[in-house]
């Protein structure tokens, strides 16, 4: 019928063949075309020791000279140093952002070496995520900072991994795209190489590191992304400086030995990385971190602050009434706070008030005893007074007595004289 | 008025006669060669700067067939252990006891505050033994474990001193010869290497370590040997390439490293300082850095664990002192009005 409930039972796909040529085939450049004109945005993070050649081997893959100051070994601990650059290759505008790890690696003590790394990459997914929980938000202008790469640059000892470098990787694989590249290649032989490389992706492996993996599910790329996922770790070297060999000037080491040509593929693996990172999986990484990545990211978030996908009753929460119901716990939370702290207020004011009581009592009972000491005293006083007058008095008497008697008996003399 | 030392090496010119002590360096020579030598040597710095293959490449043998590495996991909080190997060697008669003291663990942890304290208490504890074998009865058979020199590998990765590379040579300058070597260097191109030689120097200045100096040149040396001498000097710390595998190398086997693009030979010294460190710790400095091991580390250890104990005896009367020592406390005025008098005594029986 045609009012009622439009019921959705069947919903099997049909596949229709088309009469001629429709046109939609062109959607894909329409794409391309619109993001042309929107402009690109990658950002590049760098982890390695100091001078181990992160700002050489950027220089090197996009063919510039960012600027740069030598990093000193003695930074307190490690800081991320971003720096965006604007690059124009064809029609194509790239917003480049290279984040570098400075004083990576030159702290005596390591243990909280990864976590500037692990907050820098957090702040760009919280960032991103606090703009798309706006209500007025701008998702298209948003300048993205979360990091699409990161690559980890290893110490050619030819030996293994070190120690932070697993610490840290660890760290990192389940928050960013990781490939691992081994710096400064030119110092290992084509034989130490091979054992290196075994080594380092068994350490890998052993210890549940996940490295980002050229994806090989397309298959216009899957075979060179497969061949060059076996190549992993990438061995480069960087140089910006020019040498002449033969009748060509390419870029390279010069060495009294020889010369390493940093784009000749029998001398290291910078050809094969600058093609996996750029030509060919740029885009990946960029999906791959909004996709996988933030997506982690923002669930663990959002779960940490309460928000669940279904109810109780498992029947799906909207954003909106989990919103209000936050926002009614967080204010009920605030009163109850402040009739707690109105409460001890009161109860401190009465304590106070009953011990000032007490106090005042005291005093109040030490005053009638003075007092009744002072009576005591006074009376004792007085009576000792009414005694020394008796006695004064007393002594008085017989003086007079005495006087009178001493008066009366000479006469008595004379008169018995005169007889 | 001529001083007691004055009069003591004077030269006299002997009569016509050949008296014949001028073989005495020859005697000397005969000597040391029956008795043989022995030489202790130290090698510190991070896993895989290259410690094992250098000292491989030094002695021209392989200490180290056996060893088991440690993986990433198990040394997040590895503690720093001391492991000896002692060889005896020989070459054209000559005997040397070489012990080669590893500090593996050094540096590899994730915190390493205070890794070298293991290093210096087994330092402490050679010259403590030393000094109780040398302060007691029987002092026939002492043998000496005091570490002559230790090889102090800094990384050619970075711009210069790490904090770790700071601490560790001040906690040990005043104890052991440092000599402080640039590892891995084919890393660097000859400019890299000067710069960070240069870098550094200026470091080791200013953080004012004290790391081995080679003695002065004689005055009477020819002036191809002092220009060597100065040479040497102005190229520390030595950047160097060590390796255990031979290689071809312009028409000549070598011990080398194969790249792609050239071959490093070790030996070369256009390609690196391994062969200015091998002539300088082996072939020429090797008794001075015993000499100054003894002469100044040793006595300053000695020195202090004297005043120390001193002092507490002189708290506690009772306390005996453990070894033989002369009284150290100053000669009254008295005494010491004395002891001037009869000096000049003897100077004037001099003159």
């Amino acid at each position: 019928s045609m009012h009622g409930d439009i019921s959705l039972q069947n919903e099997e796909k049909r596949n229709l063949s088309l009469g001629g040529h429709v046109g939609f085939d062109s959607l894909p450049d329409q794409l391309v075309s619109k993001s042309v004109t929107q402009g690109f945005c990658f950002n590049i993070l760098c982890v390695g020791e100091t001078g181990i050649g992160k700002s050489t081997l950027m220089n090197t893959l996009f063919n510039t000279m960012f600027e740069n100051e030598e990093a000193s070994h003695y930074q307190n601990g490690v800081y991320l140093r971003p720096r965006t650059y604007d690059l124009l290759e064809s029609n194509v505008h790239l917003k480049l952002t290279i984040v570098d790890t400075v004083g990576f690696g030159d702290q005596i003590n390591k243990d909280e070496s990864y976590r500037p790394i692990v907050d820098y990459i957090d702040t760009q997914f919280e960032n991103y995520l606090q703009e798309e929980l706006k209500i007025k938000r701008s998702l298209f202008n948003y300048h993205d900072t979360r990091i699409h790469i990161c690559l980890y640059f290893i110490a050619p000892t030819g030996h293994s991994l070190k120690s932070l470098d697993l610490v840290t990787m660890k760290k990192l694989d389940s928050k960013v795209n990781i490939i691992p590249i081994i710096a400064k290649a030119d110092t290992i032989s084509k034989s130490e190489l091979h054992k290196f490389k075994i080594k380092i992706m068994s350490e890998l492996v052993s210890n549940g590191v996940q490295i980002y993996q050229f994806p090989t599910d397309d298959e216009t790329v899957s075979e060179i992304n497969a061949s060059m996922n076996a190549h992993l770790p990438f061995a480069v070297v960087g140089s910006v400086e020019e040498v002449k060999v033969g009748n060509k000037t390419v870029r390279a080491r010069q060495y009294p030995w020889g010369v390493v040509q940093v784009e000749n593929e029998s001398h290291c693996d910078f050809v094969k990385l600058r093609e996996m990172l750029i030509r060919v999986n740029m885009e990946d990484l960029r999906e791959q971190t909004h996709a996988r990545h933030y997506e982690l990211y923002r669930r663990c978030k959002l779960e940490e602050m309460g928000f669940k996908d279904t109810d109780p009753d498992s029947q799906p929460f909207s954003l909106q009434e989990t919103y209000e119901a936050k926002r009614k716990e967080f204010l009920g939370d605030l009163q109850r706070k402040e009739e707690e702290m109105r409460q001890m207020f009161v109860n401190k004011v009465k304590e106070t008030e009953a011990e000032l009581k007490e106090k005042e009592r005291e005093l109040h009972d030490k005053f009638e005893q003075l007092k009744r000491m002072h009576q005591d005293e006074k009376r004792k006083v007085e009576e000792k007074r009414r005694d020394l007058e008796e006695e004064m008095n007393a002594f008085n008497r017989k003086k007079v007595a005495a006087e009178t008697l001493s008066l009366s008996q000479p006469l008595k003399k004379e008169k018995d004289k005169k007889k | 008025y001529i001083s007691n030392l004055q009069f003591l090496s004077m030269k006299i010119k002997p009569e016509k006669q050949y008296v014949g002590f001028a073989t005495l360096p020859n005697q000397v020579h005969r000597k040391s060669v029956k008795k043989g030598f022995d030489f202790t040597l130290m090698v510190a710095g991070e896993s895989g700067m290259g410690k094992s293959t250098l000292v491989n490449s030094l002695f021209l043998t392989d200490l180290y067939k056996d060893r088991k590495l440690l993986n990433a996991e198990e040394r997040i909080n590895q503690t720093v252990e001391i492991i000896k190997h002692t060889v005896d060697i020989e070459e054209k008669g000559v005997k040397l006891k070489l012990t080669i003291v590893d500090t593996p663990g050094f540096g590899d942890a994730v915190n390493n505050n205070e890794c070298w304290k293991p290093i210096t208490d087994y330092i402490d504890q050679q010259f403590e033994q030393y000094f109780r074998d040398e302060s007691g009865l029987n002092r026939k058979n002492i043998q000496d474990n005091r570490v002559h020199c230790c090889l102090y590998f800094i990384p050619p990765f970075g711009h210069g001193l790490r904090p770790v590379d700071v601490e560790f040579m001040k906690a040990l300058h005043e104890k052991v010869n440092i000599i402080p070597l640039i590892a891995k260097a084919d890393c660097l191109t000859p400019n890299e290497i000067k710069k960070l030689k240069d870098r550094i120097r200026e470091e080791i200045d200013k953080f004012g370590i004290k790391v081995y100096q080679f003695p002065e040149c004689d005055s009477d040396e020819d002036e191809e040997f002092k220009q060597l001498d100065k040479e040497l000097k102005e190229c520390t710390p030595f950047a160097v390439i060590g390796s255990n595998t031979v290689v071809e190398a312009r028409g000549q086997r070598v011990r080398g490293r194969l790249y792609p693009w050239g071959i490093v030979e070790v030996e070369n010294q256009s390609h690196c300082d391994f062969v200015k460190l091998r002539n300088m710790l082996i072939r020429s400095h090797m008794h001075d850095l015993k000499d100054v091991t003894c002469d100044v580390h040793y006595e300053n250890y000695r020195a202090q664990c004297i005043q120390e104990m001193t002092s507490k005896l002189a708290q506690d009367n009772r306390m005996e002192s453990p070894i033989p020592i002369l009284p150290l406390s100053t000669p009254d005025v008295d005494t010491e009005k004395l002891i001037k008098m009869k000096d000049e005594e003897v100077c004037k029986d001099v003159i």
